[in-house]
């Protein structure tokens, strides 16, 4: 199939970027998405121009790498699926595809469709952890978990920190991230001693970073290639009261 | 200390001193005594670095997959000042994450037997007894406490209903032993070992260098005391002076173009250790996966595989004959309306004890021989189909469904098949390398100061890895082994040994480090980085693959150098070096690659019988299966660079087994 790309080029967060146009040729349904732009982009190499920058990695939805936003929709718009797991098969010739990076005042773009989502690095490291030291722990069975809790914790864990939350929602709000992160700990028995603690630095940080509030629309939930559930955020906000409490009764 | 002698002729340099270590002999530094009390033995013998001292030291590691950042987080612990270095934009991105199935460990919850000395035996055993035996019993030892780590860190491990960790099995081994995370294992471990690692850069004990690659490895008087890195957003180019350098950059894969390794995923910073003087080991052990889907046309950019547990239940096939197999191939036939009696099941019928669930070297050559005959079901011509029609008259959809829905649903996403109607079409892809730095016991390369972990290194899988036993490996080296015998090295060495980074040997690996970018942007070529990969992906993949043979090898030793040639006056990479550009970056690893892929072939052709993923079709028994040469052959290749257009110098390192007998595999 033939298609009309309309891509968003930049150089650097400083230059102001807009969009190009470009034609795919002899798309075969079987390409991925990305295997699409690198065909493109071999293309564009072959006439001398710099190709198109887009981040990936694993190419099979693990790693968060990958992130564009495909028609309006960040990752394209298959449900639980990531943009380097998207084939070509679910469009059609002569569709005309317009792809940008994410958009968030906390994700500058470094270039065309990468984008610096380091702001999610300050705000795990702001307390995304359990302080233990290696080899100071106990046995692994010492510690019990209700199967029902280690689940419920797993589904919050499988969050790969992509970040197509923030750039669906009008808001640009990581809420969604910070809940699964916050929810995977606050649940295992493990992330008890400082609950507190974490639920406060890490909601703060993610404020402190620039992201915006949750008006509670649900465009994240809808977006996640994990299908992380809305319910963690109703979690992370009650993670957050008790630590506001907390924090003013000691 | 700063060196004596500075001379500014940096590639003379290097090779007088590669040189003056031609006689260089390989001490694995073993310890004496019981294979079981090998390791706290040597523990109890490591100096150690006072408490007050470790701060005054610093530490690169390369790397944040499990290895790197376990290392990382492990040494910020202790209070050694770390640097981590990862081309990704987070740690937690580094290819670790796709381990899907498991992670094993001598825990014997399930009270079936297991113990540190099974997990060792099956390990040796599966490692085709090409692996060091004190290292593989350290790693089985240590494998406990990994799990004891992750579980505190708040891993959420599968559990049973009493709130204990849950076991799985794995090929290779007749216990329960593997913990598992519903089948993204490798995520959850990564994200534990990142939590940690966070921790340790908030405290400002490690500094994170994110999208920064590792460009070559500081050598100053022998020891490695640095690296030169490029940022990949700027393009500027640092040096880093430390007292030791870790590499935790992974295996190299991708010298196959199409692989499940990520896409970044390179040789690029261990080759540049080799180029400096530290002897890789085994290149040529590579480890080919059975169950990957097959590649659907010239625009594949990696492969991914799907679990191997598929084989429980799934039956392999093609049709018995080739002209029936052709009318697949065009669309003319479909696979349901082929007779049972036309059907040639082939692991079922060559190994009617293990069937299907044969050892994954096994069940790759054999597929590829049915391919090779013509008997594809793919149209590329390269694919087998794995089919669970039985599975669902046996137990029902529902019960498929259940225990491999997940990896129908992804077959479904990549291929758009329905798995559940249509047979699934299967083909091998290159997964892991167990080859690597050549590191002794204490994981430090022959070049002191320079330390390899996880897949970057050699020592503890042989010729096969076996399932579950990856992860395993990488933390083990980062949480439990590395922090323990890296504080020697910098005991023995002294807290005043690290140069500056104005020291002459790092300005002329600088220097050196800027030309080959001016040179890659310079060529002003035809062709693209890409293309020069896929070329030398294919010539790698046909004749050092699933099997080789001393001809194929030849030729591909004649092919590469060509290849090379032309790619150095025929690259095309648009772009300057002072921004984020993914073409240079590209082509850096695709010159490197081009380097070490005749090194594989070298190893390859030099060892002459099959043992593991390595198979030499020239060393087979006569019912085709692998044939090891244990009186020539029970050693460690460790090449040593001699120069550039010279031949690398092999040297041996004996395998000695004590303990574990040497049998031949069979799995009739």
């Amino acid at each position: 199939m033939n298609l009309k790309l309309r891509v968003w080029r930049q150089d650097n967060a400083e230059e102001a970027g807009g969009f190009e146009e470009y034609e795919a040729l002899d798309i075969s349904p079987d390409m991925s998405f990305l295997e699409m732009l690198d065909v493109v982009n071999e293309d564009i190499i072959a006439d001398g121009e710099e190709p198109i920058a887009f981040d990936s990695d694993c190419r099979e939805g693990i790693c968060g790498t990958c992130s564009m936003v495909i028609n309006g929709v960040p990752h394209g718009g298959q449900q639980g699926t990531t943009a380097c797991q998207l084939h070509m098969r679910h469009f059609s010739d002569g569709d005309t595809i317009v792809i940008e990076p994410w958009r968030a005042t906390a994700f500058p773009v470094h270039r065309d469709l990468i984008v610096d989502r380091t702001s999610f690095e300050r705000i795990q490291q702001a307390g995304g952890f359990i302080s233990v030291r290696t080899g100071s722990v106990p046995d692994a069975n010492a510690t019990p978990v209700p199967k029902e809790d280690s689940d419920l914790a797993m589904d919050a864990a499988q969050c790969i920190g992509c970040g197509a939350c923030v750039a669906a929602c009008k808001n640009a709000s990581a809420m969604l991230f910070v809940a699964a992160k916050v929810s995977h700990l606050s649940l295992m028995p493990q992330g008890q001693p400082e609950r507190t603690r974490r639920a406060f630095s890490m909601v703060n940080q993610m404020d402190e970073e620039g992201f915006g509030n949750c008006t509670v629309t649900g465009s994240c939930e809808a977006v996640c290639p994990k299908e992380i559930s809305l319910d963690f955020i109703a979690r992370m906000n009650r993670e957050y009261g008790r630590a506001l409490l907390k924090k003013g009764c000691s | 200390m700063a060196t004596k002698k500075k001379k500014n002729i940096p590639k003379a340099k290097a090779v007088k001193k590669t040189s003056r270590r031609s006689k260089l002999i390989l001490d694995s530094k073993i310890p004496d005594g019981p294979i079981a009390e090998k390791w706290d033995k040597h523990r109890f013998n490591l100096k150690l670095v006072n408490p007050a001292n470790k701060r005054k030291y610093e530490v690169i590691v390369v790397g944040s997959g499990l290895a790197g950042a376990s290392a990382a987080a492990s040494l910020g612990e202790l209070g050694y000042n770390v640097k981590c270095f990862c081309y990704q934009d987070s740690p937690r991105r580094a290819h670790s994450i796709a381990a899907q199935g498991g992670i094993n460990a001598a825990k014997n919850y399930q009270n079936d037997g297991d113990s540190a000395y099974r997990l060792f035996y099956d390990t040796v055993k599966g490692g085709d007894y090409r692996s060091r035996e004190a290292n593989v019993y350290r790693l089985a030892q240590v494998s406990v406490d990994i799990i004891d780590q992750c579980a505190a860190q708040g891993v959420p491990f599968a559990r049973e209903y009493g709130g204990l960790l849950a076991n799985r099995s794995f090929g290779g081994a007749q216990v329960s032993r593997t913990f598992y995370a519903r089948g993204q294992t490798g995520q959850q471990l990564l994200l534990g070992a990142y939590s940690s690692l966070n921790r340790q850069i908030s405290l400002g004990k490690v500094e994170m260098h994110t999208r920064s690659e590792m460009l070559d490895v500081v050598i100053v008087d022998g020891h490695a005391k640095g690296i030169v890195v490029r940022n990949m957003i700027t393009g500027e180019i640092s040096r880093h002076s430390a007292h030791a350098v870790v590499l935790a950059t992974g295996g190299y894969g991708n010298v196959f173009f199409l692989s499940t390794n990520a896409m970044g995923c390179n040789v690029t910073a261990a080759y540049r250790a080799y180029k400096r003087g530290a002897c890789f080991a085994n290149p040529c052990f590579t480890q080919i996966h059975p169950t990957c889907i097959p590649v659907s046309g010239d625009h594949q950019s990696k492969l991914t595989l799907m679990s191997e547990s598929l084989r429980n239940d799934g039956r392999v096939w093609v049709p018995k004959d080739k002209k029936i197999a052709e009318k697949i191939r065009k669309g003319e036939v479909k696979p349901n309306d082929i007779a049972d009696k036309d059907r040639d099941y082939f692991l079922e019928r060559k190994y009617p004890s293990f069937g299907n669930l044969v050892p994954r070297d096994v069940a790759s050559r054999n597929a590829k021989e049915v391919c090779d005959e013509g008997r594809s079901v793919v149209s590329s011509g390269l694919g087998v189909y794995l089919d669970f029609a039985d599975a669902i008259k046996r137990m029902g959809e529902n019960t498929v469904r259940e225990r491999y829905g997940n990896l129908f649903d992804m077959y479904e996403k990549i291929t758009g098949s329905n798995a559940y109607q249509n047979p699934m079409t299967i083909y091998p892809a290159v997964h892991y390398t167990m080859g690597g730095l050549w590191v002794d016991y204490n994981l430090m390369s022959n070049l002191p100061g320079l330390f390899a972990i996880g897949e970057a290194n050699f020592s503890d899988h042989g010729a096969n890895r076996l399932g579950a036993s990856a992860l395993m490996q990488g933390l083990a080296d980062g949480y439990f082994v590395l922090p323990y015998t890296i504080g020697q090295y910098l005991a023995e060495n002294g807290i005043d040994n690290r140069p500056s980074i104005d020291d002459t040997a790092f300005s002329n690996v600088q220097e050196q480090v800027e030309s080959r970018i001016d040179t890659l942007l310079t060529i002003n070529g035809e062709r693209t980085p890409t293309s020069f990969h896929r070329e030398l992906g294919k010539v790698m993949w046909d004749k050092c693959g699933m099997a080789r043979n001393k001809k194929g090898l030849e030729e591909a030793l004649r092919k590469i150098p060509k290849l090379r040639k032309e790619f150095w006056q025929n690259l095309s990479v648009p772009g300057e070096n002072a921004a984020l550009n993914q073409s240079l970056e590209h082509a850096g690893r695709v010159a490197d690659f081009l380097e070490f892929g005749e090194l594989m072939c070298r190893d390859a052709l030099q060892r002459e019988e099959s043992c593991g993923g390595h198979f030499r079709e020239e060393h087979q028994t006569p019912e085709g299966e692998a044939k090891r040469n244990d009186d020539n052959f029970s050693y460690v290749s460790a090449w040593e660079h001699k120069g550039e257009k010279k031949i690398p110098q092999l040297h041996k390192e004996s395998l000695v087994y004590d303990e574990v007998k040497m049998t031949q595999r069979s799995y009739k």
